[in-house]
């Protein structure tokens, strides 16, 4: 399979407002045919809304004009490393657009939404079976929303021992960012834990930073290297004795899925990227959501509202508990991203218990295979078996002139989204592969084919087109430099043009 | 890349200039490098007391974040206010115009390099 990226027709797209002619709107409406009630007189608009004016036409033809300019999973392979772009099958979206779960009232009497109660009640079981963690909280919207909750009721549950001097959080230097801001918004301080040269926990480091003020450890397993912490039992272990809790970030649950249990692992408490591993859509910006699973010392802390049931199976009903002594409290409004958590259950549904495992199996093997078939032309720097995620390094390109970015750059004009690149951090030049089970076997070997071709052509000397890439898409390389340093964020910071000047 | 002689060098890749009791500090040539175009320099507030290898400023670059430990004790007198406005200074002449801050000393310092234990600790 070739790459299949050629150029097309692409416009240049002003922003709205810049389009704008006056008076023209592509919805009018009549003008008011009775006078406003007096009480409403002060709140009349004196102004125009400074809405801009255009047709309809005008307004979709500039959206779908963005929209390709864009890059997604339904336009090609997207193997950007730590957040699992998988595809999102289509059966979910008529799942969450059910009439009777899309639209109901989230205040709406609790007996007239049972079947939607009773999804959520069994997503949560099934999310709590999936970490080995049966207490479950599915308020959360975000990952690192998920993080937050589960600091705040691991630092709860330490004060409702008369231990809240315990504050001090242990993060890996190979962690995710989210990690360490997650614990410091929770009122937490963080320390840093130097890997050790196989990009693992360092059992040695760890022990040294253990003392009586120690909260948590705080861990992604398999870590952002892609590799399984080995140690996991005997690290829980540690934290255990010293009289701290575990915290698993889910980033990487799809390597585990349906194969191993964070919660047997020793972890304590965990949060769940549904949009990643349970395939609802992300990159976008959200909504996502991030349910937490617990162990049974932390349930008494979890947000509430949640769901119960109640009664015998055949006679069960589904209320929602408001209030629980020891709760946090709410984290959110309602129950949680509704729409999202729907699509979720959908994905684990299709799949069923007896064949979840095979999710985190194709994964695996999928970046196992891009792994073996790039060894040799790309630095690997931890080598042997990753999980859902193979990492590499420029460090042969560089040689030849050629960093990291460079090859991200020019797998954009062979058809592409780059991998991630610079990061985990911890290693220079970081090329972060995670092609997820969603890829075919001829998927993958185009994307190698392209990989080891920007070897070949670096090797050979022959970096004109990599140093210069893209070339295809509507823009070039960007000034990211200036992008950081003088951001433009909204539309009327732009400068003011010589025409408006005048 | 540049190693000047007359200057002492942590293991975190901060160089320090001491003169009398005050310890002028930056990044190193080999740290702009590594870290790309930096783009926005945290400076720490004059007056602050800092120990010796804790982290006093945060440099960030297109690419990451990252912390700058003090290589000495003591109190910070004077910042680069100028890097506020052109951080790129790091990257240009970071052994110049690319200064972060000064500490007056007092007490510890972390291990400190001559020029070849740098350029020797670099190699390995």
């Amino acid at each position: 399979m070739k790459p299949s990226a050629v150029s097309g027709i692409q416009h240049e797209e002003p922003l709205l407002f810049e389009q704008a002619h006056a008076e023209s709107a592509a919805i009018a409406l009549p003008g008011l045919d009775a006078e406003p009630p007096a009480a409403l007189a002060a709140f009349a608009r004196q102004a125009p809304a400074g809405i801009p004016g255009l047709s309809e036409p005008e307004v979709v033809r500039h959206f779908v004009r963005l929209s390709q300019w864009n890059h997604g999973i339904e336009t090609g392979f997207y193997p950007l490393g730590s957040c699992t772009m998988k595809y999102n099958p289509r059966v979910n979206e008529q799942v969450a657009r059910l009439p009777g779960l899309a639209l109901l009232h989230p205040e709406q009497p609790e007996e007239t939404a049972q079947g939607l109660l009773g999804l959520l009640f069994d997503l949560q079981q099934w999310l709590g079976e999936i970490a080995g963690l049966p207490h479950v909280t599915l308020q959360p919207a975000a990952g690192a929303h998920g993080e937050l909750t589960g600091m705040m009721m691991i630092r709860a549950w330490h004060a409702s021992r008369g231990d809240a001097k315990r504050r001090k959080v242990l993060v890996p230097d190979s962690a995710h960012g989210t990690n360490p801001a997650s614990a410091v918004l929770a009122g937490m301080h963080t320390v840093e834990l130097k890997s050790a040269p196989n990009g693992r926990i360092d059992l040695d480091v760890l022990k040294a930073h253990l003392d009586d003020e120690t909260a948590a450890l705080m861990l992604t397993n398999p870590n952002t290297t892609g590799m399984f912490e080995s140690d996991i039992a005997e690290i829980c272990r540690l934290v255990h004795e010293a009289g701290g809790l575990v915290y698993g970030d889910g980033a990487n649950l799809n390597a585990l899925v349906g194969v191993a249990r964070p919660g047997d692992m020793g972890i304590d408490c965990l949060h769940i990227n549904v949009h990643k591993t349970f395939s609802t859509p992300h990159g976008g910006g959200g909504p996502g959501a991030g349910p937490v699973a617990v162990c049974d010392a932390l349930a008494p802390f979890l947000p509430v509202p949640r769901i119960e049931k109640v009664g015998a199976e055949d006679g069960a009903r589904y209320r929602i508990v408001r209030e629980s002594p020891q709760s946090i409290g709410p984290v959110f409004g309602g129950l949680g991203q509704v729409g999202v958590l729907l699509r979720a259950a959908a994905y684990i549904m299709a799949f069923g218990r007896e064949h979840l495992h095979r999710i985190a199996e194709d994964a695996v093997l999928n970046a196992n295979y891009v792994r073996a078939r790039l060894e040799g032309a790309f630095h690997a720097p931890f080598p042997g078996l990753c999980k859902h995620e193979c990492l590499f390094t420029d460090e042969y390109q560089h040689r030849h002139g050629v960093k990291t970015l460079d090859i991200a750059k020019r797998l954009i004009d062979l058809g592409f989204h780059p991998m991630t690149v610079y990061f985990p951090l911890i290693v220079h030049g970081a090329m972060l592969i995670e092609p997820t089970e969603t890829e075919s076997r001829e998927t993958l070997d185009a994307f190698c084919d392209a990989m080891l071709e920007i070897a070949r052509q670096c090797e050979a000397g022959e970096v004109e087109d990599i140093l210069n890439a893209p070339r295809l898409p509507i823009r070039r390389r960007l000034d990211e430099t200036q992008a950081a340093r003088r951001p433009v964020l909204v539309w009327n910071d732009r400068p003011t043009t010589a025409n408006e000047a005048g | 890349m540049t190693i000047p002689a007359d200057l002492k060098y942590t293991k975190e890749h901060e160089w320090v200039r001491i003169e009398d009791d005050t310890a002028t500090v930056s990044i190193t040539d080999h740290a702009q490098e590594a870290l790309g175009d930096i783009v926005f320099v945290e400076l720490p507030e004059i007056g602050r007391a800092v120990a010796p290898g804790e982290a006093f400023a945060v440099v960030e670059s297109v690419k990451a974040v990252s912390d700058v430990y003090a290589p000495v004790g003591g109190e910070i007198v004077e910042v680069n206010a100028e890097l506020e406005g052109a951080p790129e200074k790091v990257n240009t002449d970071p052994y110049g115009a690319g200064w972060i801050a000064k500490i007056r000393m007092s007490g510890d310092t972390v291990e400190l390099l001559s020029d070849d234990e740098y350029s020797t600790f670099l190699e390995e």
